[in-house]
């Protein structure tokens, strides 16, 4: 029981991180019917450009949060712009492609720039408290802690504030929504920033929980998170917290029973079958035509 | 009476097909402009073409004044250009307080930060879009339902949101596209008076592009008449509907007009 509860807290810790880069990949597909795919090595860059940061100024945990975050909005709307907004009314395969692509080249910069793999410097003193036998570290409450907050802050922005609604307008009818006054690019543009800088958020918590830092982290964990996208039905906010934690859970108990090398066998496994049985993800809805 | 819109030459092609030819006219401020001619005569293309969902292959279109040609749909919006759709193009899912709102705040720059941290001026505003949206939502008696979803509204209701969101971005140049679409002579007639009277509360000028003639003829001081793109009649409706040119456009030859 104890020790459940022990992996209860690791899978709320991975699920978490899952989820902050699900999200990104959940509005932008929500606005433009679109998979970002370059989403994953944003992530990536957000622990790279904090281990950065920290190169240049050793900066507190908070300070170095904020301005990972900012450096990867900015980088989120400058994909957009230049890779993916000239596509916009091109054919799907062309977008899809072009977002490959795009994650490929900031894949393999990054391979170029530091071909190995990097330790990540430590951000916080990390304690470690017991509760009745069960142990949680510093890391682990901040790590849940600000995702639950940026998720908070998120959920709140698209469902109260005027962007937010504009935001849902646009990815319900992009076409109608210019012609009642509202700048539908803008709205595109700040969604990425928003995507991108939670991504980079994760980035940058991932690399203080897993410390090791490296240009593959966007294909191995940003993929994963893309896979919790779609299991929880992408375009979904909800579901992609939903499917996060799903698959932060199920990868931790796979692990504690089954060898490692099972666990990405476990989580595709997982994909392919609730596909078959629920082709639009847990809480997707079946999208109705758009005229 | 100066003119509120004029439009220039204005021609649009779509490969060999030509939608739009070489169409001048004016709508003058307080008016309402009927726009008929039998399908695919170019009347939703003329709409497109004014709220710069696809720029004139050449031509101009004069709004107030000055040209809005290479402006974004967004902009010529903003400026008082407002419309409603053929098919009613409702944001389903959202609220009807918030299908308004959209159009509303679009007035006001979007920042999520100011939202975010509930500055007092992002408040005041929000205060004051609500507000506004609901006073517009009670006049046409669609208060009550604010807080359902747009999509669950009875087809007559949803029409009418269609215009309350129009009338939500304070235009002063109100396109209607086939309102009456789908609707019996008596619903039409309901329509016919809802309009006039929307007209006068809102300082409106209007052009409508409608199939109901007996609508037409009724609500509109002057009407134009579109054939293959081409203006091909236009005055008052009892002129119009004694131009034999056309009555055979719409019925053949030997027909009369209601």
């Amino acid at each position: 029981m104890k020790y459940l509860a022990q992996q209860a807290i690791n899978a709320l810790q991975l699920g978490s991180i899952y989820a902050l880069i699900a999200l990104g990949y959940s509005m932008v597909y929500g606005v433009l019917t679109m998979i970002n795919f370059a989403h994953g090595d944003v992530f990536m860059l957000g622990a790279f450009f904090c281990l950065l940061l920290i190169a240049i100024v050793p900066v507190p945990f908070w300070v170095a949060l904020i301005v990972v975050m900012g450096a990867t909005a900015i980088l989120g709307t400058l994909i957009e712009r230049f890779a993916y907004r000239p596509l916009r009314d091109a054919p799907r395969v062309s977008a899809i492609i072009t977002a490959l692509g795009c994650g490929l080249v900031i894949q393999n910069t990054t391979l170029g720039i530091s071909p190995y793999a990097r330790p990540m410097p430590h951000l916080l003193d990390n304690v470690t408290y017991q509760f009745g036998g069960l142990t949680v570290t510093t890391l682990q409450i901040i790590i849940i802690g600000v995702s639950v907050g940026l998720m908070m802050v998120l959920d709140f922005l698209i469902r109260k504030t005027s962007f937010g609604m504009a935001m849902r307008a646009v990815a319900s009818d992009r076409a109608t929504v210019s012609l009642l006054g509202v700048p539908a690019n803008e709205i595109i543009a700040i969604t990425f920033a928003i995507g991108a800088s939670l991504g980079g958020a994760a980035g940058l918590l991932y690399g203080m929980a897993y410390p090791v830092v490296s240009a593959g982290m966007g294909i191995t964990v940003g993929w994963k998170a893309f896979v919790a996208a779609v299991i929880g039905g992408i375009g979904n906010m909800r579901g992609a917290v939903l499917g996060a934690f799903i698959l932060g859970a199920v990868e931790v108990m796979t692990v504690a029973v089954l060898p490692s090398t099972y666990r990405d066998l476990i989580s595709y496994s997982l994909l392919l079958l609730i596909l078959v049985f629920k082709p639009h993800g847990l809480l997707g809805k079946p999208t109705l035509h758009k005229a | 009476m100066s003119a509120l819109l004029e439009t220039c030459n204005l021609t649009r092609q779509f490969g060999g097909l030509r939608a739009i030819g070489d169409l001048s006219l004016s709508v003058n401020r307080r008016e309402i402009l009927g726009v008929i001619g039998p399908n695919g005569a170019g009347k939703t293309t003329f709409f497109n073409l004014l709220t710069g969902i696809y720029p004139p292959s050449s031509g101009d279109i004069l709004f107030k004044g000055n040209s809005i040609v290479g402006l974004l749909p967004s902009q010529i919006a903003r400026l008082g250009v407002a419309r409603t759709f053929q098919n009613i193009r409702l944001f389903r899912r959202l609220s009807v307080l918030e299908n308004t709102r959209i159009a509303y705040d679009s007035q006001l720059p979007y920042s999520p930060v100011d939202a975010l941290l509930r500055t007092p001026r992002a408040r005041v505003r929000e205060r004051e879009s609500i507000d506004a949206s609901m006073e517009l939502l009670e006049l046409f008696e669609l208060g009550s339902m604010a807080n359902e979803c747009a999509g669950d509204l009875s087809y007559g209701s949803q029409r009418r949101l269609e215009i309350v969101r129009a009338l939500a971005l304070k235009p002063t140049l109100l396109l209607l596209d086939e309102p009456a679409a789908g609707m019996n002579p008596y619903e039409a007639m309901q329509l016919t008076d809802f309009l006039r009277w929307v007209h006068g509360k809102f300082s409106l000028t209007i052009v409508l592009i409608e199939h109901h003639m007996q609508m037409v003829m009724d609500l509109c001081d002057r009407i134009e008449v579109l054939e293959f793109g081409v203006r091909i009649a236009g005055g008052k409706p009892d002129e119009v509907k004694a131009n034999p040119r056309v009555v055979e456009a719409y019925l053949g030859t030997e027909g009369e007009l209601p």
